[in-house]
């Protein structure tokens, strides 16, 4: 075999797929990877510093900050591990809200994987077809919370605003129409000869490096492994919907994307049972104190976001701030096994793997 | 439906003196929780009943059901209402007394102030009670008699609170439910409505059990079990003085958590991973935290073929920073073990590639411990 | 009237007018290539449920490109510093010259023709991989690792690709029995190739594709791999030539499909009374919207399943072509 000098080849931290300031030093021999290093921490923003001077509901903008895709996760689970200390009891209509807001968030951030993954792959449509969608989620959350991206939408005891007049209506009318979009989809690429041969196969690995380096979410999933945080420890209001958890066994780039394809239907399933159980009246906030003081002590609580297990914990000391906060951050987990897979395959492999993870970089740098 | 904003339960009246008021109060909270407990016990019956028929095909004998799952459903929900109305009750009145400190009574307002601190401190005694058992202190020094009158009074504007919503939802939840109870997913929803119904009525239970009887001992966790056979495994492997510390962290969903010794850590977290009992072969999360007296890395594994979890935590000289990597146990653990080095100042040893993964390589200090200062050329 | 200029003895008032019919074909091409550009973003605008331009000139954006070229011609002229600067410049000049030579050689109608060469097909087909030496030469002389990488996936692409290209036209050579593309229009008079020679169609219009370095063939400009392969590092006007490069190649590609396998000018049947040049514009953009519309929908290949695709499934489809083409025109045509 032939084998020519290797170059070092600097992918980011500007690049198109890299999705955010990220960066891959690869070692490459012809369009061969030999190694590949990431290096990240571009986007640190000392999150979890800045929390340690902050009361507790003033860290919830902060949390939308990380995974900007899907806020509404990191908004619970802040709120999840400061109500698990507290033993504060949630009104239902706020966990309804919690929960629709949360699913609708998991099918927007889907929407925005599927779109990039194949705009990555070469693509170009179907990233304008899932921000259609998304852009009508975008709608409702914005309605609901006051702002597109960013929401800041739930507090410790409850949420913060109501849902309005007719916005239960509207969502209920949603989940057909993405059903008939998410055919759509499936019509235009997933059986698409060329992005079967770009993905089957690739970015493979078994059950058990999965669960060695700690991935969690589709890419856990992809293996076989069925878990799922809202399935395997409910929280919320989780055990009251019937879903199902889809996994895959092929562990390679085609099953992440069949998973997630996947998990859009149920989150759709979540959402529809969730309006017609949805109480027509009630509050939204529990009797809360003023000031948010966890008792002294510590708790890590871990829910299931759109990216996987995005967990936070608290060490208190009974305290109006904590002592350490600290997220345990999916993408930044997931983001580990990526020197692995790379090595051996060529640099449009680097697009489809890197992609398939489904990272974000708000997350991963915290 | 009475506002749950407005403090003053309905009977209350402001003619009648605080003592007299206060004793009323208990008799009837007293009487409404002999017959909330009877009306559980009803229900509970009623429960198993259509349980036992579910197979049946019979249509009428459906709609029975879903009526029956509604009004246990509303009845459930009124309970949960009330406990967390006296819960609520017991926050405001803090505030809501100092209304009532107007009054010419010296006496009797400095009762009732007393008592709505006490009310206060009893709920977090409560919380902290099940946390610690020392942390109660605040909680014991407190007079006896207030905290009753808190109760008393407590369990009076949920009772009334509690009536009204009952008869709110179950006037709604029958109207619903004969309109449609033929359909198969009015009976789905009404299921998933008992269900439902089910887990706010044992919390309440659990919460009324816990306002009722403050003083009495906190039932051991579901996962004590789990907590003794680890403990069971590790000193049966490594001998007695392996574990420092164990215990279940209540304030963490019962997770139990064992502390080890510095030079046991890596031995047993060996344990834990390759075990055939315990075999935790997923790493959920570490990370470390400056506790001014030492550093403590805090891990957090799950075990896919028990499904059970566990965490385990090392206190480390805060001088002398070093410990036992786990990332040839577990290759996730590779780079939480840098973001603590970088952030906290852990060195880890045996770890592939202990480099400054968040902070550039040439920063100097490590900005999560608390004595951080940042460096600056210039000063 | 070119006949007659083309048959008389040469001169300088001869060369004149080549001259300015040449400047006024550079004018139709440059008018084409404006509106093509218009038309694909129009067109994936339309797929991709967006308007497109719609501000400069009018709601249809009709001088959007105009404008953009104004812009290219108006940037800083940069040159990377450790670049090789005679060959970063000659570059662009080198992909684009071959570009529009080939469209000498290509008939629009019975009259509207350059030159009648007898070997028109063959000059097509070698001058325009004169290109890939320009496209090669700007990936290396940029210094840039993603233009180098560019440039030889290019240069792979090219060479891999013009082999089922031209082995799938040798069915049409064999029906016409000419290299002259009048001839090969004149011999598709009652019926067209492409219904002939379906399978040469097929894998023509694929290589063509690829050729051209277009979705889903286009890893030398690859944006999510190589950001923009070969000419990441040019700016300005020179960029504009490597642009103008691919569209009026996209005109020459699809003037030449129309020519072999479309029946060029010929109407068809009973609507005769419909002018060639018309047939021959219908049929060039529908060749056009055919290649926008595969760009609006497939994903990229990646480089080796490209290669593979060239050498294990279009080349032998273009020699089973041959053989039933041979057979096609023994039993039917003689």
């Amino acid at each position: 075999m032939i084998r020519t000098e290797e170059m070092l080849l600097n992918v980011g931290p500007q690049h198109p797929s890299t999705h955010g300031v990220f960066r891959i030093v690869l070692k490459i021999d012809g369009e061969t990877i030999v190694e590949a290093n990431p290096v990240i921490g571009y986007l640190h923003r000392g999150t979890e510093k800045l929390a340690e001077n902050l009361q507790y509901t003033q860290i919830i903008p902060y949390t939308d900050r990380m995974d900007y895709l899907a806020a509404m996760t990191n908004n619970y689970v802040i709120c999840h591990a400061v109500e698990t200390m507290m033993n504060i009891e949630i009104p239902e209509r706020a966990d309804y809200l919690r929960v629709l807001v949360m699913e609708l968030g998991r099918v927007a951030s889907h929407l925005v994987w599927f779109g990039t993954y194949l705009l990555d792959i070469g693509a170009m449509s179907p990233f304008l077809y899932a921000f259609r969608e998304r852009e009508a989620i975008i709608g409702f959350l914005n309605e609901i919370s006051g702002a597109r991206l960013t929401f800041n939408y739930m507090r410790i005891g409850g949420v913060k605003w109501d849902a309005p007049e007719g916005w239960i209506e509207k969502v209920r009318d949603f989940v057909p129409y993405m059903r008939e979009q998410l055919a759509g989809y499936h019509d235009l690429v997933t059986g698409n000869e060329i992005f079967l041969n770009r993905v089957k196969g690739i970015g493979f690995y078994s059950k058990e490096e999965a669960l060695d380096y700690s991935l969690s979410g589709a890419n856990l999933r992809c293996t076989g492994i069925e878990w799922d945080l809202r399935k395997d420890e409910p929280y919320s209001l989780y055990d009251r919907f019937t879903f199902d958890v889809p996994a895959f066994d092929s562990g390679d780039a085609w099953a992440r994307y069949q998973c997630r394809m996947a998990e859009i239907e149920e989150s759709l399933k979540i959402i529809e049972q969730a309006v017609e159980q949805f109480p027509e009246t009630g509050e939204v906030m529990a009797k809360v104190p003023k000031i948010i003081k966890p008792p002294k002590g510590e708790a890590f609580v871990r829910i299931e976001s759109p990216r996987g297990e995005i967990g936070c914990y608290i060490a208190s000391e009974g305290k109006k701030e904590p002592y350490r906060l600290k997220f345990r951050r999916p993408s930044f987990y997931n983001l580990q096994i990526l020197p692995k897979l790379l090595v051996g395959e060529n640099i449009s492999n680097l697009i489809t793997i890197l992609g398939g993870i489904d990272i974000v970089l708000g997350e991963v740098d915290g | 439906m009475p506002n749950e904003h407005d403090g003053t339960p309905p009977e209350s009246n402001e003619s009648l003196s605080k003592e007299e008021l206060k004793k009323r109060a208990a008799a009837e909270a007293k009487a409404k929780a002999l017959e909330l407990a009877k009306q559980k016990a009803l229900e509970k019956k009623e429960e198993s009943e259509p349980a036992e028929k579910s197979n049946e095909p019979d249509d009428t004998l459906a709609k029975d059901k879903a009526l029956a799952a509604a009004k246990a459903k509303a009845a459930a929900a009124a309970k949960a209402k009330a406990a967390a109305a006296a819960k609520a009750k017991a926050a405001r009145e803090g505030a809501s007394d100092g209304a009532a400190t107007e009054d010419e009574k010296a006496l009797a307002a400095a009762k009732a102030k007393a008592a709505a601190a006490a009310k206060a401190k009893a709920a977090a005694a409560a919380k902290a009670k099940a946390a610690r058992e020392g942390a109660s202190d605040g909680a014991a020094t407190e007079d006896e008699k207030a905290l009753a009158a808190a109760k008393a009074k407590a369990a009076a504007a949920a009772k009334a609170k509690a009536a009204a919503a009952a008869k709110a939802k179950a006037s709604r939840g029958g109207a619903a439910d004969s309109s449609d109870a033929s359909d198969e997913k009015a009976k789905a929803i009404a299921a998933a409505k008992a269900k439902a119904a089910a887990a706010a009525r044992a919390k309440a239970a659990a919460a009324a059990k816990t306002a009722d009887e403050p003083a009495e001992e906190q039932k051991p966790s579901p996962l004590q079990p789990l907590l003794d056979k680890y403990k069971a495994i590790i000193q049966k492997e490594l001998g007695d003085g392996a574990l420092g510390d164990s215990y279940i962290n209540l304030l963490s969903k019962d997770v139990p958590t064992l502390v080890a010794q510095p030079d046991t850590y890596f031995k047993i977290a060996q344990l834990l991973k390759h075990h055939e009992e315990l075999r935790f072969d997923y790493l959920s999360e570490l990370h470390a935290t400056d506790f001014e007296t030492h550093l403590e890395v805090y891990t957090h594994f799950y075990s896919y073929s028990h499904r059970c979890p566990v965490a385990l935590k090392v206190k480390i000289n805060r001088e002398e920073a070093v410990i036992d990597s786990l990332a040839p146990l577990w290759a996730g653990a590779d780079w939480p073990e840098r973001e603590a080095y970088d952030l906290i100042g852990i060195t880890f040893k045996g770890h592939p590639n202990l480099t400054r993964i968040m902070m550039p390589d040439d920063w100097i200090g490590h900005p999560l411990r608390k004595d951080y200062e940042p460096y600056d050329v210039e000063v | 009237m070119v006949n007659d200029l083309l048959t008389s003895p040469p001169g300088w008032i001869h060369a004149a007018i080549f001259l300015g019919l040449g400047a006024c074909l550079l004018v139709i091409v440059l008018g084409f290539v404006t509106y093509a550009i218009l038309a694909e973003r129009k067109v994936l605008g339309f797929m991709q449920l967006r308007p497109g331009p719609n501000r400069v000139g009018g709601r249809f954006g009709l001088l959007q490109t105009v404008a953009d070229v104004m812009k290219l011609l108006i940037k800083e002229d940069t040159i990377p510093k450790a670049a090789d600067k005679p060959l970063f410049v000659l570059a662009p000049v080198l992909a684009f010259a071959p570009a529009f030579m080939v469209l000498a050689a290509i008939p629009f109608s019975d009259h509207l023709k350059f030159s009648d060469l007898s070997i028109g097909l063959l000059y097509y087909i070698a001058i325009s991989g004169i290109t890939t030496v320009g496209i090669l030469m700007a990936g290396w002389a940029s210094n840039n690792k993603y233009s180098l990488l560019g440039g030889m996936r290019s240069a792979a692409q090219m060479i891999s690709y013009e082999i089922p290209l031209v082995v799938s036209v040798v069915g049409v050579i064999m029906f016409s029995g000419s290299l002259n593309l009048t001839e090969i229009v004149e011999g598709q008079k009652t019926v067209a190739y492409m219904f002939l020679s379906p399978l040469g169609f097929i894998v023509f219009l694929i290589s063509s594709i690829a050729e051209l370095n277009r979705t889903p063939f286009d890893l030398p400009e690859a944006e999510s791999e190589l950001v923009a392969g070969y000419h990441v590092e040019y700016s300005g006007f020179r960029w504009a030539f490597f642009m103008l490069t691919e569209y009026v190649y996209l005109f020459a590609m699809a003037a030449l499909t129309t020519v072999l396998f479309l029946g060029g000018w010929n109407p068809v049947p009973f609507l005769g009374f419909i002018p060639g040049i018309i047939w021959f514009a219908l049929k060039f953009s529908l060749i056009v919207f055919f290649m926008i519309w595969v760009r609006g929908t497939m994903p990229r290949l990646r480089a080796d399943q490209l290669m593979e695709f060239a050498w294990k499934v279009l080349l032998p489809v273009a020699l089973l072509n041959i053989f039933v083409s041979a057979v096609v025109k023994e039993l039917f045509l003689r």
